[in-house]
Protein backbone atom coordinates (compact mmCIF):
# COMPACT_ATOMS: atom_id res chain seq x y z
CA UNK A 1 0.00 0.00 0.00
CA UNK A 2 1.39 3.48 -0.85
CA UNK A 3 1.73 5.59 1.91
CA UNK A 4 0.92 9.21 1.83
CA UNK A 5 2.44 11.79 4.45
CA UNK A 6 -0.44 14.87 5.14
CA UNK A 7 1.39 15.77 8.56
CA UNK A 8 3.82 18.20 7.52
CA UNK A 9 2.15 20.84 9.98
CA UNK A 10 3.31 17.83 13.07
CA UNK A 11 6.91 17.33 11.30
CA UNK A 12 8.59 17.32 7.81
CA UNK A 13 11.07 14.77 6.53
CA UNK A 14 15.19 15.33 6.76
CA UNK A 15 16.34 16.77 3.38
CA UNK A 16 18.76 14.87 1.89
CA UNK A 17 20.78 17.99 1.61
CA UNK A 18 20.67 18.70 4.90
CA UNK A 19 21.62 15.36 6.27
CA UNK A 20 24.74 15.38 4.04
CA UNK A 21 25.80 18.56 5.90
CA UNK A 22 25.06 17.48 9.15
CA UNK A 23 26.78 13.84 8.44
CA UNK A 24 30.70 15.49 9.36
CA UNK A 25 29.12 17.00 12.30
CA UNK A 26 28.06 13.60 13.49
CA UNK A 27 31.55 11.76 12.96
CA UNK A 28 34.91 13.53 12.33
CA UNK A 29 33.76 17.12 13.36
CA UNK A 30 33.05 15.74 16.95
CA UNK A 31 34.97 18.64 18.67
CA UNK A 32 33.84 21.48 20.72
CA UNK A 33 32.59 24.25 19.69
CA UNK A 34 34.19 26.07 22.62
CA UNK A 35 37.73 24.07 22.42
CA UNK A 36 40.76 26.29 21.95
CA UNK A 37 41.97 23.56 19.68
CA UNK A 38 42.06 22.59 16.20
CA UNK A 39 39.16 20.40 16.84
CA UNK A 40 36.92 22.86 18.46
CA UNK A 41 37.89 25.15 16.17
CA UNK A 42 36.75 23.73 12.94
CA UNK A 43 33.31 23.02 14.32
CA UNK A 44 33.11 26.48 15.93
CA UNK A 45 33.51 27.80 12.22
CA UNK A 46 30.50 25.69 11.08
CA UNK A 47 28.09 26.96 13.82
CA UNK A 48 29.11 29.92 12.95
CA UNK A 49 28.11 29.64 9.62
CA UNK A 50 24.98 28.00 10.28
CA UNK A 51 24.44 31.17 11.88
CA UNK A 52 25.19 33.42 8.93
CA UNK A 53 22.82 31.10 7.03
CA UNK A 54 19.98 31.52 9.81
CA UNK A 55 20.44 35.22 10.30
CA UNK A 56 20.31 35.83 6.11
CA UNK A 57 17.40 34.01 5.44
CA UNK A 58 14.73 36.52 8.09
CA UNK A 59 16.78 39.18 7.42
CA UNK A 60 18.75 39.30 11.18
CA UNK A 61 22.44 39.96 12.03
CA UNK A 62 24.44 37.02 13.06
CA UNK A 63 24.65 38.64 16.57
CA UNK A 64 20.58 38.61 17.04
CA UNK A 65 20.74 34.16 16.76
CA UNK A 66 20.07 32.04 19.53
CA UNK A 67 20.31 28.85 18.76
CA UNK A 68 17.79 26.68 20.87
CA UNK A 69 16.51 23.13 21.07
CA UNK A 70 13.58 23.92 19.13
CA UNK A 71 10.05 26.06 18.95
CA UNK A 72 9.16 25.79 22.06
CA UNK A 73 12.30 26.75 24.18
CA UNK A 74 12.28 29.89 21.57
CA UNK A 75 8.62 31.34 22.67
CA UNK A 76 9.58 30.20 26.05
CA UNK A 77 12.72 31.59 26.34
CA UNK A 78 11.07 35.24 24.47
CA UNK A 79 8.34 35.13 27.10
CA UNK A 80 9.44 34.46 30.32
CA UNK A 81 12.61 35.89 29.20
CA UNK A 82 11.42 39.38 28.20
CA UNK A 83 9.13 39.61 31.02
CA UNK A 84 11.44 38.75 33.70
CA UNK A 85 13.87 41.68 32.18
CA UNK A 86 10.78 44.22 31.66
CA UNK A 87 9.22 43.42 35.08
CA UNK A 88 10.03 47.12 36.97
CA UNK A 89 8.29 48.53 33.74
CA UNK A 90 5.31 46.78 33.51
CA UNK A 91 3.01 43.49 33.76
CA UNK A 92 0.81 43.09 30.92
CA UNK A 93 1.56 40.79 28.58
CA UNK A 94 -0.95 40.05 25.19
CA UNK A 95 -1.64 37.34 23.15
CA UNK A 96 -3.76 35.40 21.56
CA UNK A 97 -6.58 33.09 21.68
CA UNK A 98 -5.40 30.70 18.63
CA UNK A 99 -1.45 30.84 19.83
CA UNK A 100 0.73 27.31 19.83
CA UNK A 101 0.68 26.21 23.56
CA UNK A 102 4.29 26.97 23.88
CA UNK A 103 3.16 30.45 23.76
CA UNK A 104 0.34 30.29 25.52
CA UNK A 105 0.95 28.50 27.97
CA UNK A 106 4.05 30.27 28.87
CA UNK A 107 2.01 33.49 29.08
CA UNK A 108 -0.51 32.05 30.96
CA UNK A 109 1.80 30.72 33.68
CA UNK A 110 3.51 34.14 34.11
CA UNK A 111 -0.12 34.65 35.78
CA UNK A 112 0.80 33.08 38.67
CA UNK A 113 3.80 35.58 39.01
CA UNK A 114 1.64 38.58 39.29
CA UNK A 115 1.52 39.33 35.32
CA UNK A 116 -1.70 40.37 33.58
CA UNK A 117 -2.10 38.29 30.21
CA UNK A 118 -5.10 39.77 27.98
CA UNK A 119 -5.48 36.39 25.47
CA UNK A 120 -7.43 38.40 22.63
CA UNK A 121 -10.08 36.54 20.65
CA UNK A 122 -9.91 35.95 17.01
CA UNK A 123 -12.85 36.29 14.20
CA UNK A 124 -13.97 33.11 12.50
CA UNK A 125 -11.23 32.31 10.11
CA UNK A 126 -9.25 32.51 13.73
CA UNK A 127 -7.71 35.74 13.00
CA UNK A 128 -6.53 38.42 15.38
CA UNK A 129 -8.05 41.90 15.11
CA UNK A 130 -5.20 44.60 14.55
CA UNK A 131 -7.52 46.42 16.38
CA UNK A 132 -7.73 44.89 19.17
CA UNK A 133 -4.26 44.52 19.56
CA UNK A 134 -3.97 48.20 19.76
CA UNK A 135 -6.69 48.81 22.12
CA UNK A 136 -5.59 46.71 24.87
CA UNK A 137 -2.15 48.16 25.15
CA UNK A 138 -1.91 49.76 28.30
CA UNK A 139 1.25 51.97 30.03
CA UNK A 140 1.86 48.64 31.69
CA UNK A 141 2.01 46.62 28.84
CA UNK A 142 5.72 44.80 28.03
CA UNK A 143 5.07 42.47 25.60
CA UNK A 144 2.70 41.56 22.68
CA UNK A 145 3.11 37.60 21.13
CA UNK A 146 1.51 36.64 18.23
CA UNK A 147 2.10 33.86 16.19
CA UNK A 148 2.54 34.69 12.08
CA UNK A 149 0.85 31.42 10.79
CA UNK A 150 -1.44 29.03 13.31
CA UNK A 151 -0.27 25.49 12.94
CA UNK A 152 -4.12 24.25 12.60
CA UNK A 153 -5.54 26.18 10.64
CA UNK A 154 -2.92 27.43 8.74
CA UNK A 155 -4.31 31.29 9.17
CA UNK A 156 -2.05 33.99 8.84
CA UNK A 157 -2.25 36.81 11.52
CA UNK A 158 -1.12 40.75 10.64
CA UNK A 159 1.71 40.52 12.01
CA UNK A 160 3.70 43.44 10.09
CA UNK A 161 0.57 45.54 11.17
CA UNK A 162 1.01 44.44 14.60
CA UNK A 163 4.34 44.62 14.88
CA UNK A 164 4.21 48.62 13.40
CA UNK A 165 1.87 49.26 16.66
CA UNK A 166 3.72 47.68 18.89
CA UNK A 167 7.01 49.71 17.35
CA UNK A 168 5.10 53.13 17.66
CA UNK A 169 3.85 52.11 21.20
CA UNK A 170 7.76 51.15 22.59
CA UNK A 171 6.37 47.84 23.85
CA UNK A 172 8.36 44.16 22.23
CA UNK A 173 6.99 42.35 20.20
CA UNK A 174 7.60 38.63 19.61
CA UNK A 175 6.15 36.51 16.90
CA UNK A 176 6.02 32.60 16.50
CA UNK A 177 7.23 32.06 12.79
CA UNK A 178 7.46 28.26 13.77
CA UNK A 179 4.62 27.13 11.06
CA UNK A 180 5.44 29.89 8.30
CA UNK A 181 9.40 30.23 7.40
CA UNK A 182 9.98 28.32 3.84
CA UNK A 183 5.73 28.47 3.04
CA UNK A 184 6.23 32.55 3.20
CA UNK A 185 8.70 35.22 3.15
CA UNK A 186 9.74 36.08 6.74
CA UNK A 187 12.14 39.12 7.47
CA UNK A 188 12.06 40.29 10.78
CA UNK A 189 12.41 44.17 9.74
CA UNK A 190 9.22 43.51 8.06
CA UNK A 191 7.35 42.40 10.55
CA UNK A 192 9.34 44.69 13.01
CA UNK A 193 9.02 42.12 15.42
CA UNK A 194 11.76 42.30 18.52
CA UNK A 195 11.71 38.23 19.06
CA UNK A 196 10.61 35.64 16.44
CA UNK A 197 10.76 31.39 17.17
CA UNK A 198 11.51 29.08 14.75
CA UNK A 199 12.08 25.08 14.78
CA UNK A 200 13.89 23.19 12.45
CA UNK A 201 12.19 20.25 11.95
CA UNK A 202 9.25 22.18 10.71
CA UNK A 203 11.23 22.94 7.46
CA UNK A 204 12.93 19.84 6.48
CA UNK A 205 15.74 19.75 8.98
CA UNK A 206 16.75 18.02 12.01
CA UNK A 207 14.33 17.96 15.73
CA UNK A 208 15.53 19.46 18.76
CA UNK A 209 17.06 22.45 17.51
CA UNK A 210 15.31 25.90 16.59
CA UNK A 211 16.00 29.73 16.35
CA UNK A 212 15.30 32.13 18.68
CA UNK A 213 15.82 35.67 17.01
CA UNK A 214 16.30 38.46 19.22
CA UNK A 215 16.86 41.94 18.14
CA UNK A 216 19.91 43.62 19.37
CA UNK A 217 19.04 46.11 22.12
CA UNK A 218 15.99 43.82 23.62
CA UNK A 219 16.59 42.44 26.91
CA UNK A 220 16.28 38.86 27.86
CA UNK A 221 16.32 37.70 31.75
CA UNK A 222 17.29 33.80 31.18
CA UNK A 223 16.52 31.28 33.53
CA UNK A 224 19.40 28.36 32.71
CA UNK A 225 22.92 29.21 33.89
CA UNK A 226 26.39 27.64 32.85
CA UNK A 227 28.78 28.64 30.25
CA UNK A 228 28.98 31.41 27.98
CA UNK A 229 27.24 29.39 24.65
CA UNK A 230 24.91 31.97 22.75
CA UNK A 231 25.87 34.95 24.49
CA UNK A 232 25.13 33.52 27.53
CA UNK A 233 21.34 33.50 26.56
CA UNK A 234 21.54 29.54 25.98
CA UNK A 235 23.98 28.05 28.17
CA UNK A 236 25.36 24.68 27.28
CA UNK A 237 26.85 22.85 25.02
CA UNK A 238 25.42 23.14 21.64
CA UNK A 239 23.30 20.86 19.70
CA UNK A 240 26.04 20.98 16.47
CA UNK A 241 24.91 18.41 14.32
CA UNK A 242 21.22 19.97 14.91
CA UNK A 243 22.79 23.90 14.42
CA UNK A 244 24.77 22.64 11.34
CA UNK A 245 21.35 20.90 9.89
CA UNK A 246 19.08 24.40 10.76
CA UNK A 247 21.36 26.54 9.67
CA UNK A 248 21.34 24.05 5.50
CA UNK A 249 17.58 23.81 6.04
CA UNK A 250 16.54 27.22 6.43
CA UNK A 251 18.88 28.32 3.70
CA UNK A 252 17.48 25.62 1.63
CA UNK A 253 13.69 26.33 2.71
CA UNK A 254 14.11 29.86 1.66
CA UNK A 255 15.84 29.24 -1.45
CA UNK A 256 13.31 26.65 -2.63
CA UNK A 257 10.40 28.93 -1.15
CA UNK A 258 8.91 30.27 -4.31
CA UNK A 259 8.99 27.31 -6.13
CA UNK A 260 7.60 24.97 -3.62
CA UNK A 261 4.71 27.03 -2.37
CA UNK A 262 3.61 27.89 -5.78
CA UNK A 263 2.90 24.26 -6.26
CA UNK A 264 2.25 23.12 -2.71
CA UNK A 265 -0.96 25.77 -3.20
CA UNK A 266 -2.35 24.67 -6.26
CA UNK A 267 -2.38 21.15 -4.56
CA UNK A 268 -4.05 22.36 -1.33
CA UNK A 269 -6.36 24.21 -3.51
CA UNK A 270 -7.49 20.99 -5.41
CA UNK A 271 -7.64 19.47 -1.97
CA UNK A 272 -9.57 21.46 -0.51
CA UNK A 273 -12.20 22.04 -3.18
CA UNK A 274 -12.55 17.85 -3.23
CA UNK A 275 -13.35 17.43 0.02
CA UNK A 276 -15.79 19.79 0.16
CA UNK A 277 -17.71 18.25 -2.64
CA UNK A 278 -18.33 15.22 -0.09
CA UNK A 279 -20.81 17.32 1.65
CA UNK A 280 -21.07 18.83 4.80
CA UNK A 281 -18.00 19.58 5.08
CA UNK A 282 -16.66 22.98 6.06
CA UNK A 283 -13.37 24.91 5.47
CA UNK A 284 -11.69 26.30 9.06
CA UNK A 285 -9.20 28.22 8.93
CA UNK A 286 -9.44 31.84 5.95
CA UNK A 287 -9.87 31.03 2.29
CA UNK A 288 -6.88 32.62 1.11
CA UNK A 289 -4.84 33.67 3.96
CA UNK A 290 -3.31 30.39 4.73
CA UNK A 291 -0.35 28.82 4.91
CA UNK A 292 0.20 27.09 1.23
CA UNK A 293 -0.12 24.16 2.52
CA UNK A 294 -2.55 23.62 5.07
CA UNK A 295 -6.35 22.00 4.39
CA UNK A 296 -8.42 22.16 7.86
CA UNK A 297 -11.97 20.86 7.35
CA UNK A 298 -14.80 20.19 9.67
CA UNK A 299 -16.34 16.50 8.72
CA UNK A 300 -20.05 17.10 10.07
CA UNK A 301 -21.73 14.22 12.32
CA UNK A 302 -18.17 12.14 12.56
CA UNK A 303 -15.42 12.68 14.82
CA UNK A 304 -11.89 12.97 13.90
CA UNK A 305 -10.36 10.36 15.37
CA UNK A 306 -11.86 7.71 13.57
CA UNK A 307 -11.68 9.56 10.56
CA UNK A 308 -7.59 9.83 11.12
CA UNK A 309 -7.76 5.73 12.00
CA UNK A 310 -9.56 5.31 8.44
CA UNK A 311 -7.19 7.51 6.77
CA UNK A 312 -4.23 5.52 8.26
CA UNK A 313 -5.45 1.96 7.10
CA UNK A 314 -4.86 3.63 3.87
CA UNK A 315 -1.69 4.81 4.04
CA UNK A 316 -2.70 8.25 4.34
CA UNK A 317 -1.37 10.05 7.61
CA UNK A 318 -3.16 13.17 9.00
CA UNK A 319 -4.08 15.34 11.99
CA UNK A 320 -7.32 16.35 13.96
CA UNK A 321 -8.28 18.51 16.47
CA UNK A 322 -10.84 16.47 18.29
CA UNK A 323 -10.18 15.59 22.39
CA UNK A 324 -9.08 12.43 21.45
CA UNK A 325 -5.95 14.21 19.40
CA UNK A 326 -5.55 16.88 21.49
CA UNK A 327 -4.59 14.58 24.53
CA UNK A 328 -7.13 16.51 26.62
CA UNK A 329 -11.17 16.25 27.13
CA UNK A 330 -11.76 19.41 24.99
CA UNK A 331 -11.00 19.62 21.66
CA UNK A 332 -8.91 22.13 20.02
CA UNK A 333 -8.40 25.65 21.59
CA UNK A 334 -7.97 27.75 18.18
CA UNK A 335 -11.03 25.50 16.62
CA UNK A 336 -13.21 26.21 19.72
CA UNK A 337 -11.99 30.35 20.08
CA UNK A 338 -12.76 30.46 16.24
CA UNK A 339 -16.45 30.18 17.54
CA UNK A 340 -17.00 26.55 16.20
CA UNK A 341 -19.28 24.30 18.48
CA UNK A 342 -18.19 21.03 20.10
CA UNK A 343 -19.19 19.01 17.52
CA UNK A 344 -17.64 20.44 14.65
CA UNK A 345 -14.47 21.48 16.52
CA UNK A 346 -14.12 16.97 17.24
CA UNK A 347 -15.20 16.27 13.35
CA UNK A 348 -11.84 18.31 12.32
CA UNK A 349 -9.19 17.27 10.07
CA UNK A 350 -5.78 18.84 9.16
CA UNK A 351 -4.11 17.91 6.24
CA UNK A 352 -1.06 19.36 5.72
CA UNK A 353 0.93 19.28 2.43
CA UNK A 354 4.94 18.90 2.02
CA UNK A 355 7.31 19.52 -0.67
CA UNK A 356 7.07 15.46 -1.58
CA UNK A 357 3.80 15.46 -2.14
CA UNK A 358 2.21 14.60 -5.48
CA UNK A 359 -1.09 15.24 -7.75
CA UNK A 360 -1.58 11.37 -7.92
CA UNK A 361 -1.48 11.66 -4.12
CA UNK A 362 -4.35 14.17 -3.71
CA UNK A 363 -6.63 12.29 -6.36
CA UNK A 364 -6.04 9.11 -3.87
CA UNK A 365 -6.88 11.22 -1.24
CA UNK A 366 -9.91 12.17 -2.50
CA UNK A 367 -11.21 8.66 -4.39
CA UNK A 368 -10.85 7.39 -0.88
CA UNK A 369 -12.50 10.02 1.44
CA UNK A 370 -15.91 10.02 0.51
CA UNK A 371 -16.20 6.41 1.21
CA UNK A 372 -14.45 6.55 4.39
CA UNK A 373 -16.60 9.69 5.60
CA UNK A 374 -19.90 7.88 4.02
CA UNK A 375 -19.07 4.47 6.39
CA UNK A 376 -18.46 6.52 9.44
CA UNK A 377 -21.42 8.66 9.41
CA UNK A 378 -23.71 5.63 8.80
CA UNK A 379 -22.47 4.97 11.86
CA UNK A 380 -23.06 8.05 13.69
CA UNK A 381 -26.43 8.24 15.79
CA UNK A 382 -26.19 12.21 15.41
CA UNK A 383 -26.31 11.95 11.39
CA UNK A 384 -29.18 9.41 11.40
CA UNK A 385 -31.13 12.04 13.18
CA UNK A 386 -30.30 14.15 9.92
CA UNK A 387 -31.51 12.10 7.50
CA UNK A 388 -34.32 12.62 5.31
CA UNK A 389 -34.42 8.91 3.58
CA UNK B 1 -1.49 2.63 20.36
CA UNK B 2 -5.02 0.11 19.46
CA UNK B 3 -4.91 -3.31 20.19
CA UNK B 4 -5.35 -5.17 17.03
CA UNK B 5 -8.89 -6.27 18.51
CA UNK B 6 -9.49 -2.94 18.78
CA UNK B 7 -8.71 -2.16 14.87
CA UNK B 8 -10.44 -5.04 13.90
CA UNK B 9 -14.24 -3.90 15.27
CA UNK B 10 -13.68 -0.42 14.35
CA UNK B 11 -13.12 -1.73 10.90
CA UNK B 12 -15.79 -4.46 10.78
CA UNK B 13 -18.03 -3.35 13.61
CA UNK B 14 -20.21 -5.46 14.23
CA UNK B 15 -24.48 -4.64 14.95
CA UNK B 16 -24.35 -1.17 13.80
CA UNK B 17 -27.72 0.57 13.06
CA UNK B 18 -30.69 0.56 15.19
CA UNK B 19 -33.86 -1.35 15.94
CA UNK B 20 -37.24 0.28 14.49
CA UNK B 21 -39.28 -0.89 17.05
CA UNK B 22 -36.65 -1.22 19.92
CA UNK B 23 -37.84 -2.54 23.51
CA UNK B 24 -35.24 -0.38 25.22
CA UNK B 25 -32.62 2.25 23.69
CA UNK B 26 -30.05 3.64 26.21
CA UNK B 27 -27.31 6.74 25.13
CA UNK B 28 -24.71 8.05 27.16
CA UNK B 29 -22.14 10.61 26.57
CA UNK B 30 -22.10 14.09 24.97
CA UNK B 31 -20.86 16.40 22.50
CA UNK B 32 -18.61 18.42 24.80
CA UNK B 33 -16.22 15.24 24.73
CA UNK B 34 -16.97 13.37 21.62
CA UNK B 35 -18.64 11.02 22.10
CA UNK B 36 -22.14 9.68 21.69
CA UNK B 37 -23.12 6.21 22.04
CA UNK B 38 -26.73 4.67 21.50
CA UNK B 39 -27.51 1.30 22.20
CA UNK B 40 -30.95 -0.54 20.89
CA UNK B 41 -32.24 -4.09 22.05
CA UNK B 42 -35.04 -6.06 21.21
CA UNK B 43 -35.83 -8.68 23.93
CA UNK B 44 -37.90 -11.44 23.94
CA UNK B 45 -40.39 -13.34 26.76
CA UNK B 46 -37.84 -15.23 28.36
CA UNK B 47 -35.55 -12.05 29.18
CA UNK B 48 -33.37 -13.05 26.49
CA UNK B 49 -31.46 -9.92 24.40
CA UNK B 50 -32.56 -11.62 21.04
CA UNK B 51 -31.24 -8.58 18.60
CA UNK B 52 -29.02 -5.34 19.78
CA UNK B 53 -27.92 -2.67 17.46
CA UNK B 54 -25.24 0.46 18.19
CA UNK B 55 -24.65 3.76 16.97
CA UNK B 56 -21.70 5.63 17.81
CA UNK B 57 -20.50 9.37 17.05
CA UNK B 58 -16.91 8.79 18.37
CA UNK B 59 -13.02 7.70 18.19
CA UNK B 60 -11.67 4.28 17.37
CA UNK B 61 -12.15 3.33 20.75
CA UNK B 62 -15.56 4.29 21.17
CA UNK B 63 -16.74 2.35 18.39
CA UNK B 64 -14.88 -0.48 18.86
CA UNK B 65 -16.41 -0.84 22.79
CA UNK B 66 -19.63 -0.32 20.93
CA UNK B 67 -19.07 -2.77 19.04
CA UNK B 68 -17.58 -5.44 21.24
CA UNK B 69 -20.40 -5.03 24.00
CA UNK B 70 -23.23 -5.77 21.17
CA UNK B 71 -21.53 -9.27 21.10
CA UNK B 72 -20.78 -9.51 24.24
CA UNK B 73 -24.31 -9.64 25.26
CA UNK B 74 -26.30 -10.81 22.21
CA UNK B 75 -28.35 -13.62 23.40
CA UNK B 76 -27.48 -13.12 26.92
CA UNK B 77 -30.56 -12.37 29.43
CA UNK B 78 -30.81 -8.93 30.74
CA UNK B 79 -29.60 -10.01 34.22
CA UNK B 80 -26.33 -11.18 32.91
CA UNK B 81 -25.90 -8.07 30.74
CA UNK B 82 -26.63 -5.85 33.34
CA UNK B 83 -23.07 -8.01 34.97
CA UNK B 84 -20.78 -6.66 32.15
CA UNK B 85 -18.51 -3.69 33.16
CA UNK B 86 -17.04 -0.90 31.27
CA UNK B 87 -13.77 -2.99 32.41
CA UNK B 88 -14.34 -6.02 31.16
CA UNK B 89 -15.30 -4.40 27.73
CA UNK B 90 -11.66 -2.66 27.25
CA UNK B 91 -10.38 -6.18 28.80
CA UNK B 92 -12.31 -8.30 25.90
CA UNK B 93 -11.01 -5.71 23.59
CA UNK B 94 -7.40 -6.55 25.06
CA UNK B 95 -7.32 -3.79 26.83
CA UNK B 96 -7.51 0.19 25.85
CA UNK B 97 -4.71 2.87 26.18
CA UNK B 98 -4.92 4.73 29.56
CA UNK B 99 -6.63 8.71 28.48
CA UNK B 100 -9.41 5.80 26.65
CA UNK B 101 -10.27 4.11 29.73
CA UNK B 102 -12.06 7.17 31.49
CA UNK B 103 -14.07 9.05 28.20
CA UNK B 104 -14.81 6.41 25.27
CA UNK B 105 -15.12 3.38 27.04
CA UNK B 106 -18.44 3.69 28.12
CA UNK B 107 -20.61 0.66 25.92
CA UNK B 108 -21.62 -0.84 29.35
CA UNK B 109 -23.16 2.12 30.65
CA UNK B 110 -25.12 2.77 27.48
CA UNK B 111 -26.31 -1.10 27.07
CA UNK B 112 -27.44 -1.45 31.17
CA UNK B 113 -29.20 2.13 30.28
CA UNK B 114 -31.21 0.41 27.31
CA UNK B 115 -31.90 -2.06 29.55
CA UNK B 116 -33.19 0.15 31.99
CA UNK B 117 -35.10 2.01 29.67
CA UNK B 118 -37.06 -1.48 28.81
CA UNK B 119 -37.95 -2.29 32.43
CA UNK B 120 -39.14 1.19 32.60
CA UNK B 121 -41.46 0.74 29.75
CA UNK B 122 -42.55 -2.58 31.11
CA UNK B 123 -43.33 -1.18 34.78
CA UNK B 124 -45.33 1.18 33.01
CA UNK B 125 -47.15 -1.59 30.56
CA UNK B 126 -48.22 -3.38 33.48
CA UNK B 127 -49.38 -0.37 35.59
CA UNK B 128 -51.34 0.50 32.21
CA UNK B 129 -52.87 -2.73 32.17
CA UNK B 130 -54.26 -2.70 35.68
CA UNK B 131 -55.96 0.18 35.16
CA UNK B 132 -57.73 -0.69 32.01
CA UNK B 133 -58.80 -3.80 33.82
CA UNK B 134 -59.94 -2.05 36.74
C1 LIG C 1 3.39 27.26 15.88
C2 LIG C 1 4.29 26.34 16.64
N1 LIG C 1 5.02 26.82 17.66
C3 LIG C 1 5.84 26.02 18.37
C4 LIG C 1 5.96 24.68 18.10
C5 LIG C 1 6.87 23.83 18.93
O1 LIG C 1 8.04 23.53 18.25
P1 LIG C 1 9.00 22.36 18.73
O2 LIG C 1 8.32 21.09 18.40
O3 LIG C 1 10.25 22.54 17.95
O4 LIG C 1 9.24 22.54 20.19
C6 LIG C 1 5.21 24.14 17.05
C7 LIG C 1 5.29 22.69 16.74
O5 LIG C 1 4.39 21.92 17.00
C8 LIG C 1 4.35 24.99 16.31
O6 LIG C 1 3.61 24.51 15.32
Amino acid sequence: MAKIYLDHGATTPLHPEVLEAMKPYLTDLFGNPSSLHSFGREVRKGLEEAREKAAAAIGAEEREIVFTSGGTESDNLAIRGVARAARQRGNHIITSAVEHHAVLDACLGLREEGFDVTVLPVDGYGMVRVSDVEAAITDQTILISIMLANNEVGTLQPVAEIGKIARGRGVVFHTDAVQAIGNLPVNVNDLHCDLLALSAHKHYGPKGVGVLYVRKGTRLKVFNFGGSQERKMRPGTENVPGIIGMGRAIELAVQELDKKADRIRKLRDKLIAGVLEIGDVRLNGHPTERLPGNVNVSVRYVEGESLILSLDLKGIAASSGSACTSGSLDPSHVLLAMGLDHQTAHGSLRLTLGAGNTEEEIDYVLSVMPEIVSRLRSMSPVYAGQRRD
Amino acid sequence: MYTEKVMEHFTNPRNVGEIADADGMGEVGNMKCGDIMRIYIKVNEQDVIEDIKFRTFGCGAAIATSSVVTEMVKGKTLDEALEVTNKQVAAELGGLPENKLHCSNLAADALHKAIEDYRNKRVAEKSNLKETGK
